[in-house]
């Protein structure tokens, strides 16, 4: 297993598969959806291999190296590789591909413009990006992967979506382009000063993480990481092109957008920004938890407000963010571990959240919450789903969000306590917009709008269960995820002179001791 | 002995092997020349392009034959370098010419030949003219003339004094004003823009004369090495020296289109025949930078801390005028033309590091940029409205699914102009941004990062147009070009595309190459 380049299989695997799918003649269209489900599904399977194989206490940072010189000139490398923290973000991608897929199995049908070939070669594609961009041990290919990202998305919601679809496209694509060539900047920089502290320049991020910098130097790029990671978390106040992105995409395109792709920013924090500019960091992190509390709340508010449900649940996502990078600038074990699960959490309920509204979309042609009204008479088992997403992104106690906001504030009350307290007024917020989003949707009697709906069908159903079977099992017993990244978490904080708050037990262990109590308590 | 009372007379030294290549393109346009006084007229087009394309490929071949670009040899008496740089440029420039020359030689996309006028003296419209279409008469006067400027091109990038320098300038820049005037469609246009060129390109050559003049005044020496010389020697703030530099940079920044003289390059990149665009805007563009590098880094390397905060300001404003003026337009030949200015200034940010580093990035980018633009002039040459070229945005809406390639292969031009990583426009700017911040120029990086984004938005405009609108009711026609506007198109894709996944070879020959000989 060691000498397979397991890494570059699963990323070049649905890129391959891109290709042959956008070159299906017309009339293969469902073939076209057999090869994407098929290489999902085998992605899936070698990550679950991958995971077996992975020793969570290995002294070296990463495992499944590969290294192949790309640019020597200035010491590039295709250098791939994964710690806790990517191979469970890689497993949550991965999870969610043939879940996208299946759910979204006709979405791209009645496009008279386009044809589904293409719809599904970009979904293959943009998995490809994110295996690479989750995989990429060397900062340049990291950046490369970054931005190629952009493109199957930019297509997908302009050539897929809806409404102002390409309003949005070129929205995205513009805020995110400005943020990645600011960090193109920082990253040069960042390499020239490789250049003067060690002799030769690099991009190899086991020779960057720890590397001596002035701080003043560290404070400019840091700014530049920092900036292009707001934008793409999205952070208030440059988070407007989300809602727009989101409510545009195919419910799989806003999936794998809010779910996955956005998670490379708070990804990146960990993985880049703390470990390679550890001053900034922890000079910068004042400023940055204001942010994301502000994040947190702003975010909620405005969810509050939305009637439209593609746009609520992006608001739902930037207060989400924001609780993710209170526990990433937390500088705790605990803090950081549970950005990590929550991060997992997010992205299983997004997914959730945009798979059943799409289905009530595609049904009843609307996304305005007003147009629907008394779902559950007429199809049970949908609102059934609808509240089971709703739950699980309000963080209800047994899911898995529960988990990574129960950490998340735990971890950083011990940093911050102000910030957690205000922090706290987004979960009650959560509710709020999650559950009047439900009334007015699901309860009530069936109104003329929903009258015929039809309930889910077993494709749909197929889709869903996954989704539920993850979202219970983190949050029954999320000990394994924990395991898995609580080395990696305390070797980002390692590059930190803060003074450690150590918790009182490991966090896993803290957690099934919590949880025992709870069962007795509930007993 | 008698000491001479006449300074003896040296013979000029000729090392014929290492001129070769300029030689064999000059002969190759006199013979064309000949072709043209003594061939058949109805011999001429196949002779005339067999001719020139054969001189381009025995000049490429005696440069890599010939030439040793390590050594960084003086010929002609001083005249002439080659060096590394002039011989990377020397060959990029042969390399782009040659697939211009098969966009010159296209007759497939236009019913009635190529497209070039048959006959530029012809008042357009007038039944001579009609006379001349039907009759199928092609000017074929155009091959010699385009060997010439490219005979031009490769001097200029290695000429080492002030005189040979001005002389390659003007033999590059003279038959591409008469080239510019030649379009068979829209005449007049392409009129205007042949006498706006001329007359600019006219002002803009007196002016690098007149600083010409001024330098030798400073130096007493009108070769590169010479200026230098007095330059470690001499007083630095000489008025001499000061305004003989700006006066040369003036016909130089017009040369490479720098803002702010860059008001000729929509008018005349619009006006000119589309195979002359992309001629001009690939290989004249590499031979002015080339020589504008040389100047700078050879005869003025030392007076850098004098110059370089002129090139700041010439860099932000040509960068951010570029960037900002092409959003407004809606031809796309004026759109890449406001393109090519602003990535002009992403060069000039590379030349503006004055290193190593800067010099090899500005190879890489001008290479990179040559066969991008190549390819994206030729695709425009395909489509059209009736008999001339559907220039206007609005008319490209749709074309994403009309003519998939088309589009795909545009899309990936424009991509490398925004930058997008994988292709070769990523690299370039990666590159020069490196050499910049390497050179202490980071602000200029940070401009540069910044114009790159509001730069994104028109050239991904006509991707949304392309893919995600509807084509207009009355959709132009999709020419399908013959063989050699296709290999050329094909030449430019692949390139654009393994520059950008597999640059290694290509930076190591820029990095390997960037030494100049003093």
């Amino acid at each position: 297993m060691n000498d397979f380049p397991v890494l570059t299989t699963l990323g070049v695997l649905p890129l391959a598969a891109a290709l042959v799918v956008a070159a299906l003649p017309r009339g293969r269209e469902l073939l076209s959806k057999q090869i994407a489900l098929a290489v999902s599904l085998l992605m899936l399977g070698l990550t679950v291999a991958m995971a077996f194989s992975f020793e969570p206490d290995a002294a070296e940072p990463f495992q499944f190296v590969e290294k192949t010189p790309w640019i020597e000139q200035f010491g590039i490398s295709y250098a791939l590789g994964v710690d806790g923290i990517a191979l469970v973000l890689i497993a949550m991608a991965v999870s969610l591909a043939p879940v996208v897929i299946l759910s979204g199995w006709n979405d791209a049908d009645d496009n008279d413009r386009h044809r589904p070939q293409t719809y599904f070669a970009l979904l293959l594609a943009l998995l490809g990006c994110i295996v690479f961009v989750f995989a990429a041990t060397d900062l340049f290919l990291f950046y490369v992967a970054f931005e190629v990202m952009l493109v199957p998305v930019y297509f997908l919601i302009g050539m897929f979506g809806r409404g102002q679809r390409t309003y949005a496209a070129v929205k995205f694509l513009l805020y995110s382009l400005f943020g990645g060539l600011l960090l193109l900047a920082a990253l040069i920089g960042l390499y020239v000063v490789s250049a003067q502290e060690l002799g030769t320049g690099t991009f190899d991020w086991t020779l960057l993480a720890g590397m001596p910098i002035d701080p003043d130097t560290q404070k400019i790029l840091f700014a530049g990481f920092f900036f292009a990671f707001a934008i793409k978390a999205p952070m208030v106040p440059l988070h407007t092109w989300l809602p727009d992105a989101a409510a545009s995409g195919t419910p799989a395109t806003s999936t794998l957008l809010v779910g996955v792709l956005d998670k490379v920013a708070t990804f990146a924090m960990l993985r880049l920004v703390i470990p390679i500019f550890p001053d900034a960091s922890e000079w910068a992190a004042p400023f940055v938890v204001t942010l994301a509390v502000i994040s947190i709340v702003y975010g909620a508010l405005v969810a509050v407000g939305q009637t439209d449900m593609y746009r609520l649940i992006a608001y739902t996502s930037v207060s989400h963010f924001g609780f993710i990078i209170l526990g990433v600038f937390a500088f705790t074990e605990i803090g950081g571990s549970g950005s990590v699960i929550y991060m997992v959490a997010h992205g299983l309920s997004t997914a959730a959240l945009f798979i059943v509204a799409g289905y009530l979309v595609k049904r009843r042609g609307s996304s305005l919450i007003p147009s629907f009204g008394g779902v559950q008479r007429v199809a049970p088992i949908l609102a059934g789903f609808f509240l089971f997403a709703g739950l699980s992104s309000l963080a209800m106690p047994g899911l898995a969000s529960f988990v990574g906001e129960l950490t998340v504030l735990i971890g950083s009350y011990q940093r911050w306590p102000v910030a957690a307290a205000i922090a706290v007024i987004g979960i009650v917020l959560s509710s709020l917009y999650v559950l009047i989003m439900y009334q007015r949707v699901a309860t009530g009697p069936a109104t003329e709008n929903v009258k015929g709906m039809r309930d889910a069908l077993p494709r749909e159903l197929v889709a869903f269960a996954p989704i539920i079977a993850l979202t219970i099992a983190v949050g029954v017993f999320p000990k394994p995820v924990f395991d898995v990244v609580n080395p990696a978490i305390e070797r980002t904080y390692s590059f930190l002179t803060v003074e450690p708050v150590e918790p009182d037990v490991p966090v896993g262990d803290a957690w099934t001791d919590y949880a025992a109590t709870e069962g007795e308590a509930t007993e | 002995m008698m000491p001479h009372l006449v300074e003896p007379f040296d013979t000029p030294s000729f090392e014929y092997q290492l001129l070769a290549p300029m030689l064999i393109v000059f002969g190759g346009a006199i013979i064309g020349v000949l072709v043209e006084a003594f061939a058949p007229r109805g011999a001429r087009r196949g002779t005339q392009l067999v001719l020139s394309l054969l001189t381009l490929v025995a000049a490429f071949v005696a440069l890599l034959a010939w030439t040793r670009p390590d050594l960084g040899q003086i010929a002609a008496s001083g005249s002439v370098a080659i060096d590394g740089p002039a011989v990377f440029f020397q060959g990029t420039i042969l390399v782009l010419s040659f697939l211009a020359f098969l966009l010159f030689a296209e007759r497939g996309v236009d019913s009635a030949g190529d497209a070039f006028t048959p006959s530029a003296a012809t008042i357009p419209g007038s039944a001579s003219e009609r006379e001349l279409t039907a009759a199928r008469v092609s000017q074929t006067e155009i091959w010699p003339l385009a060997l010439f400027s490219v005979g031009g091109m490769m001097l200029f990038v290695a000429a080492d004094d002030l005189l040979t320098f001005f002389v390659a300038l003007e033999v590059m820049s003279l038959p591409l004003y008469v080239l510019v005037g030649m379009a068979r469609r829209r005449r007049l246009l392409s009129q205007e823009a042949a006498l706006k060129y001329f007359l600019l390109g006219s002002f803009s050559s007196a002016f690098l004369l007149f600083g010409s003049a001024f330098l030798f005044g400073y130096a007493g020496s009108i070769s590169f090495s010479g200026i230098y010389d007095s330059l470690s020697s001499g007083v630095e703030l000489d008025p001499l020296l000061l305004i003989g530099t700006g006066l040369v940079s003036i016909g130089l920044f017009f040369k490479v289109g720098a803002v702010p003289f860059h008001s000729w390059v929509p008018d005349v990149y619009q006006g000119a025949p589309t195979p002359v665009t992309a001629f001009m805007a690939s290989a004249t563009k590499v031979a002015a930078f080339g020589a504008m590098l040389r100047l700078y880094y050879v005869a003025l390397g030392d007076y850098s801390w004098n110059w370089r905060p002129m090139f700041w300001v010439v860099t932000i404003l040509t960068i951010a005028v570029g960037s900002i003026l092409a959003i407004t337009q809606t031809d796309i030949k004026r759109m890449l033309a406001y393109s090519s200015v602003a990535q002009a200034g992403f060069i000039l940010i590379g030349v503006t590091a004055a290193s190593g580093p800067g010099l090899s990035s500005s190879m890489f980018y001008l290479a990179a940029y040559g066969f991008a633009t190549i390819g994206a002039f030729a695709l425009v040459t395909l489509v059209r409205d009736g008999t001339s070229e559907a220039t206007h945005l609005s008319r490209w809406a749709g074309l994403g699914r009309r003519a998939p390639i088309l589009a795909a292969t545009l899309s990936l031009f424009l991509l490398s102009f925004a930058g997008i990583p994988l292709t070769s426009g990523f690299i370039g700017k990666f590159l020069v941004f490196e050499a910049a911040i390497d050179g202490g120029a980071t602000p200029l990086v940070i401009v540069g990062a910044i114009f790159s984004a509001v730069a994104v938005f028109f050239y991904v405009r006509v991707i949304v147009l392309m893919y995600f609108s509807d084509p207009p009711e009355d959709a132009p026609t999709i020419a399908v070009p013959s063989a050699l506007t296709t290999l050329s198109i094909a030449v430019c894709a692949a390139a654009t595309v393994a520059l950008g996944v597999v640059p290694g070879p290509v930076i190591d020959l820029a990095q390997e190459a960037a030494a100049f000989v003093r």
